[in-house]
């Protein structure tokens, strides 16, 4: 690599790509994200693209956007706003300029600043040159005639040349961030082995993206050295992955197969494809015909022995509300992701939202409770979706883990655990001709019943969605035992307290302000606390990944601050839920809802007014 | 996984509860034959498994000493399949009715046909809602009146033989809950074979649409208006055995052996093996009283099971597979040292 220029060194810095959605930019993003990932670099991604599947080309609507975090130290969210745009139309500018820090680099292909692409974006005139571009470091790259100029001599169709145009802008980014080529290069050969012209092709205008960028003596590199985190093998994982991967390893510890049940739904179904890929660790998948035969299926093969798993987002959900009373009822060991996107009904498919929290604790018919875990970070997605599992199994119930858009699609860092490090899963399966044995008969510590799996000689038994008679489980129409199981089922959840942990507060145990989250908001309010503290104010962060039944320190954890904000992005259902449990204790929100994450500096901005407001006490 | 120690007995299995099916309804005469048929298949006990949904005669599993899993409305078809999927050892059986199956649970039952999951649907149509007390369900015939169609249904019925048909069902028949005898076994012959087996049963509901059937059990006429089949014979029926099915300008017709020079020979042969399923659709769609109703094995074809193929390709996955623990999986693809 050959640097002339003066290197910048950066602690982190923030990269978007941005364009057409048939651009790659997803692609872009992420060979950037890998090759500063191998080069040693911490990281964390998130992709943002429209739902439609081709929005008309040239227009707002159709612009994808990857954005990645780079740091020399563990970095906690993708970013708010970019040091680096990387703009391949003017409709990706339009999209994406309030997301550019002041001063920022915006990289655009002047080639499709003409007057169809600039009406297309909706601008009146070329931006090129406006006034509210007088902030940014504008590079003006012909991007499209440069990538047709590279291949002239290669015998490719046009359609195909065009297509190598995000490696040109790829290979400026590479020389502007001194990384290799070598792991794209590589990615090149394996994508198309059968097609060396496309490989050359590739490679000979991602080179010549770095060569320009190089000699345009526009830009200044930057360097960001190899991250001081704890030492161990990395890999980047995103959140469905990680739940994929979380129930597999489960099914390990508990000596089970895991069972997947469920109907493609944006953003769950990566956890669905994910799993169908794992047959050779015995897991089968089921690609229903509905949500309802998702849940069902599952509910079968947990009666049968599984490690029954069904996957949706909100709507799903509701669609499943009566096959979980019937989980309930029949207190089998599934677990059930909500992957959370906007709502109500379709509402925004790709985007992020947490306002499914009171459907998860209480939309369904009857007193019906389950456990509800919520996984906050990319790769904790793993974490949670083992615990969610060991619960479900151990218990006897079932469990709802709770994701959303952000977890599901974002990527970080991780370092990559040892199952050897992770406990044992216990399930209650009992044995051929156990004597004196009952369906409903049930251990004192945790409530949970026993798991009798047809085939077990001696042990034949009915369940179903009837009342159950507390001991035999056959059809009881008992006034009292109703009630007797109602509270038996409830107890079972609570219990669970015992074996979850206390709810940690990180900054000091007391002080003038908690913060309150739950579920993927961590990275961003745990980035708003420490910077609060390192400006000397007494602010502390609770963040909550148990939700049913909550941690029991929960209380003693809030009666330590003087003001307390619960930051969620919905309306305030997590605030009220914990106004109903901690009735004497005064919540304060700060809500949006905007099928987006929060950011640090809205975050910031709003703690702030209320840390600072002295009639709120 | 044969218990040879101990020949299976109807006592075996009978649960504790007492049927709560109302005296006369046709549901007793069906668990009576379906009991007789299991102990014929020589499967031990503790692999049976009862699936059900609502309705009345989803009741069923409470009073089999078997495994048993009374669902909710019109998802048996889903829970069974997951049953089966999961441990296909198992010998799973549904037992639905019209508006379990094929109102609520439409949906499950013709997917869980198309994919052919390898257990036994065994469907009660009495063409009404008894549970619910007399409402219309979608075999009705169109002009019933119920509850809720007061001036008679404006809605043609689906009739089950087509639905199965149609969703490339493999294993079709049809029995008459007063005939234990023919039930019997059909049910035997569903659970030998090897594909999801729809029995269609015309279940009498001595409640709230009583003799619906009634022509076909009519003591003096039944011979006349039904046709029991069977593989490799020809299709013969009434009183005095002079009645058949041919086949004329593609369309089945009903003629009298000795007229018009019509012989035993011009009579169709019942071929239950053919895998081509229009002779089939057109025999289950034969209705009263242009034609007799087929009782019997109306189609019963070989093919591979859903369950079978799922877990004979997770083995030859597994057989061949890099990544053998949770450990190979999560060092698999990219990773780094920091």
């Amino acid at each position: 690599m050959n640097k002339k220029t003066k290197v910048v060194e950066r602690d982190e810095m923030v990269i978007r790509f941005s364009g057409d959605s048939g651009d790659g930019m997803q692609l872009t993003g992420t060979l950037f994200s890998n090759t500063a990932a191998l080069f040693g670099n911490y990281m964390s991604t998130f992709p943002d693209y429209p739902s439609e599947i081709r929005a008309p080309s040239g227009t707002v609507g159709g612009v994808s956007g990857f954005q990645v975090h780079v740091g020399h130290s563990k970095v906690k969210t993708p970013g708010d706003l970019a040091d680096v745009l990387v703009s391949m139309n003017p409709a990706a500018l339009k999209a994406n300029t309030k997301w550019v820090k002041q001063g920022g680099v915006i990289i655009l292909d002047v080639d499709n600043f003409d007057e169809k692409g600039i009406k297309k974006a909706g601008y009146d005139s070329n931006p090129i040159g406006k006034e509210f571009l007088d902030s940014f470091m504008v590079v003006e790259a012909p991007i499209t005639s440069l990538t047709k100029e590279a291949l002239k001599d290669i015998d490719l169709d046009r359609k195909s040349i065009l297509r190598t145009k995000n490696m040109f802008a790829l290979g400026m980014v590479y020389w502007l961030f001194g990384k290799s080529l070598d792991y794209t290069e590589n990615f090149f050969k394996e994508k198309f082995r059968n097609k060396p012209m496309v490989i050359e092709a590739n490679k000979k205008v991602l080179k010549a993206g770095y060569y320009y960028a190089e000699t345009m003596e526009a830009l200044c590199p930057y360097n960001i050295s190899r991250a001081e985190v704890k030492k161990g093998r990395y890999r980047n994982i995103n959140g469905n992955t990680a739940i994929a991967w979380g129930v597999l390893a489960a099914a390990e510890k508990a000596g089970l197969n895991v069972y997947v049940g469920s109907y493609p739904i944006t953003p769950a179904t990566g956890i669905l494809e994910d799993v169908a890929l794992r047959r050779d660790l015995g897991a089968i998948t089921f690609q229903a015909e509905d949500e309802i035969a998702g849940i069902c299926t599952t509910i079968g093969a947990s009666f049968a022995g599984k490690l029954g798993v069904t996957t949706t987002s909100g709507p799903g959900l509701a669609l499943k509300s009566e096959a979980i009373g019937l989980a309930v009822m029949t207190e089998l060991p599934i677990v059930i992701v909500n992957v959370q996107r906007g709502g109500p009904s379709t509402g925004l498919p790709t985007k992020t939202e947490q306002a499914d929290l009171w459907q998860v604790l209480y939309g369904r018919h009857g007193e019906c409770p389950v456990v509800v875990l919520a996984a906050s970070t990319p790769s904790n997605c793993f974490k949670y979706a083992f615990e969610a599992a060991k619960i479900a199994l151990e218990h006897m119930t079932p469990v709802i883990l709770m994701s959303d858009g952000f977890l599901a699609n974002g990527t970080e860092s991780w370092r990559i655990p040892k199952m050897a490090d992770y406990p044992d899963i216990k399930p209650p399966i009992v044995k051929e001709d156990t004597k004196n044995w009952e369906p409903y008969k049930r251990d004192n510590k945790r409530l949970a019943r026993t798991w009798a799996l047809p085939g077990t000689k001696g042990l034949e038994h009915r369940i179903g969605g009837l009342e159950k008679d507390a001991l035999t489980g056959n059809v009881s129409h008992d006034p009292e035992n109703h009630e007797k199981m109602i509270r038996i089922r409830d107890e079972k959840v609570e219990k669970v307290v015992n074996f979850i942990p206390d709810l940690e507060v990180e900054g000091g145990k007391e002080g003038d302000l908690l913060v309150v989250g739950w579920g993927g908001t961590y990275g961003h309010l745990i980035t708003v606390v420490n910077e609060l503290r390192e400006e000397g104010k007494k602010v502390s962060l609770a963040h909550f990944n148990y939700i049913r039944p909550l941690p029991r320190n929960t209380r003693d954890v809030f009666r330590k601050f003087k003001k307390i904000v619960v930051c969620e992005l919905n309306l305030g259902q997590f605030a009220d839920y914990l106004r109903m449990k901690y009735q004497e204790i005064k919540f304060n929100q700060y809500n949006k809802i905007q099928g987006l994450p929060f950011t640090v500096i809205e975050l910031k901005k709003n703690i702030n007014k209320i840390l600072e407001d002295k009639s709120n006490v | 996984m044969s218990d040879t120690t101990h020949k299976l007995t109807v006592k075996d299995l009978k649960s504790d509860q007492d049927a709560r099916w109302c005296p006369g309804c046709g549901d007793h005469a069906v668990m009576n034959a379906i009991q007789r048929a299991l102990i014929e298949l020589d499967i031990p006990k503790e692999d049976f498994v009862f699936v059900s949904g609502i309705g009345c005669s989803s009741r069923f599993p409470y009073y089999m000493d078997t495994y048993g899993f009374h669902g909710i409305h019109g998802r048996a078809s889903a829970i069974a399949t997951g049953i089966k999927i999961a441990n296909p050892e198992l010998s799973v059986w549904q037992i639905t009715g019209d508006g379990d199956a094929l109102a609520i649970g439409g949906n499950h039952f013709i997917h869980t046909i198309r994919r052919n999951v390898d257990i036994n649907i065994i469907l009660f149509n009495n063409q009404i809602y008894g549970l619910t007390k007399g409402q219309y369900s979608p075999t009705s015939f169109k002009g019933l009146v119920t509850k809720t169609s007061p001036y008679g249904t404006v809605e043609e019925p689906f009739h089950p033989g087509e639905l199965v048909i149609g969703a490339q069902g493999k294993f079709f028949a049809r029995t008459i809950d007063s005939n234990v005898k023919l039930s019997t076994e059909i049910y035997i012959e569903a659970g030998r074979h090897n594909s999801t087996s729809v029995v269609e049963v015309l279940q009498n509901c001595v409640i709230y649409n009583d003799k619906i059937y009634g022509y076909l059990t009519d003591k003096d006429e039944k011979e006349n208006r039904q046709i029991i089949l069977h593989h490799n014979e020809p299709m013969i029926f009434g009183k005095d055995s002079d009645k058949g099915i041919i086949c004329k300008d593609n369309k089945l017709k009903v003629v009298n052996i000795g007229e018009n020079g019509i012989t035993k020979d011009d009579i169709l042969v019942h071929n239950a093996k053919e895998i081509n399923p229009g002779i089939h659709l057109m025999i289950a769609n034969m209705h009263y009283p242009d034609y007799p109703v087929a009782l019997g094995i109306i189609r019963s074809v070989d093919a591979q099971t859903y369950d079978y193929d799922v877990n004979h390709q997770m083995e030859e996955i597994r057989a061949k597979a890099k990544i053998k623990c949770v450990d190979d999986l999560l060092n698999s693809g990219n990773t780094w040292e920091l």
